[in-house]
């Protein structure tokens, strides 16, 4: 990994995977490092974020490194029409790494093939956010002991949701089985059903939220956007259903972990939020961790 | 007994004729080859019987001989063009196109928020099916079927 760019979750092999939780494994139990002392990130970000931003700040300043760089494109040169080749060929003489959001899809892969520097894409539009896939795995791994063989039910808008199609990419590796739960609209894509076939992995779907939820290790929760409805009426009447509620943990397994990649709107109501199998504030915790991992891994430390 | 054939598209004494183009995609061959800034002597034919097509057309371009990579670039928009290598009014080869596994700079990517679409920045894509012709966007991952192709 060291001196490459982290664009896509297949950019990265099954061992490749399981380093960098073994290393933010390490972080997390002895998080004050010097890995990335002398060192500059630049963290470039064209769209807004709270956690993607602040958790690699973060990272960087427990590393021992500075960040410069901007939260929203507004107070930039973007404005007077600079393009992205010309901000990061500028921003790449400034720092040592770029952790770049932007709204544009690809983006990230155009500006690892310009830059001088490392690119770490912490989200380009509805493509690909490797990091976030990373800190779930590593959120799973902690919660169940093993990434081997689980019960993930992804739950939500499986059509458009990029985490819920990049963790089913990532968790394919270790021969998981997945329950997606969704409304008939946001249905999990065909081409991810086909790769798990070709993987030899097992898939059911149900629209019922409520069904099957005692055989879940893991229930990953994305939010029903409005605006992915053709229809209105259609959104009405699915937007209440796919809301996970306290009671309905009762039967849940011991060890079952309930994940969100956050923002939340009304997906999890907040009553789940004092129940020990919710997890989602915990994993936003494990994101710094992953990043320290990522960051000191593409800097060279072995 | 020598049948003689009428000749729609008359024959050239050195070159190459593009034959089996399928008729809607005459001018995106013509556009991938940049054929209409070449000075050579070039006749073309369209909508033309041909049993296996329906309509095809041909292309006939005088004193040109295309490399393999550059040929293949037309691939994608007659994926089972015939190429007819001509010295001296005589057939000295045939050779059929092969759609290659990567394109560059052929076709639009159909997403609208792809930064090929956004900034100057070349299209790069991966051929997925090479009958059908489907093409993944190597920046935006957003797959381009033959129906939405647009040539650059």
């Amino acid at each position: 990994m060291k001196n490459k760019s982290l664009v896509a979750i297949n950019d990265l092999s099954r061992d490749e995977i399981v380093k960098i939780l073994n290393l933010a494994e390490e972080f997390e139990k002895n998080p004050i490092q010097n890995t990335l002392c002398q060192k500059v990130v630049a963290t470039l970000f064209f769209e807004p974020s709270t956690r993607t931003r602040l958790s690699f700040e973060s990272a960087v300043n427990r590393l021992g490194g500075r960040v410069i760089g901007f939260s929203e494109a507004s107070n930039t040169s973007v404005t007077k029409g600079e393009s992205l080749k010309d901000t990061i060929l500028t921003v790449a003489n400034y720092s040592d790494m770029i952790v770049m959001r932007h709204p544009v899809e690809g983006s990230a892969r155009y500006a690892s093939e310009i830059s001088p520097v490392p690119i770490i894409n912490a989200g380009d539009g509805a493509n690909q956010h490797p990091t976030q896939t990373l800190l779930d795995l590593f959120s799973i791994r902690k919660t169940q002991g093993t990434l081997n063989n689980l019960n993930i039910f992804l739950v939500g808008d499986l059509k458009y949701g990029r985490t819920v199609h990049s963790l089913l990419m990532a968790m394919s590796h270790f021969g998981a089985t997945f329950t997606f739960v969704s409304p008939n609209e946001l249905r999990m894509p065909d081409e991810y059903k086909i790769y798990l076939e070709e993987k030899g992995l097992k898939f059911s779907e149900q629209t019922d939220l409520n069904e099957n939820l005692d055989k879940a290790d893991i229930i990953y929760m994305t939010r029903v956007q409005k605006e992915r409805f053709s229809d209105p009426v259609e959104y009405e009447k699915v937007k209440n259903v796919y809301v996970l509620r306290e009671g309905m943990l009762q039967n849940t397994k011991e060890n079952m972990r309930v994940l969100h990649p956050l923002p939340r709107v009304n997906e999890i109501h907040t009553d789940v939020d004092k129940n020990p199998k919710a997890y989602y504030f915990p994993q936003t915790m494990n994101g710094v961790f992953t990043r320290m991992a990522i960051m000191s891994l593409i800097f060279g430390l072995e | 007994m020598i049948q003689k054939k009428q000749l729609r598209v008359s024959a050239i004494e050195n070159g190459t004729v593009i034959d089996h183009i399928p008729a809607k995609s005459l001018f995106n061959v013509i556009t991938i080859l940049g054929l209409h800034k070449f000075d050579n002597l070039i006749t073309f034919g369209t909508n033309m019987e041909s049993q296996r097509f329906g309509k095809k057309a041909i292309i006939k371009i005088a004193d040109k001989y295309f490399a393999n990579d550059e040929i293949n670039r037309i691939a994608i928009a007659a994926p089972h063009a015939k190429l007819n290598i001509i010295r001296d009014y005589t057939v000295i080869e045939k050779r059929v196109v092969e759609v290659p596994d990567h394109i560059e700079g052929i076709v639009k990517c159909v997403n609208p928020k792809c930064i090929t679409n956004v900034e100057a920045v070349v299209p790069k894509f991966k051929v997925l099916d090479k009958i059908s012709v489907s093409l993944k966007c190597q920046y935006c991952e957003k797959i381009t079927d033959q129906e939405h192709m647009v040539y650059l």
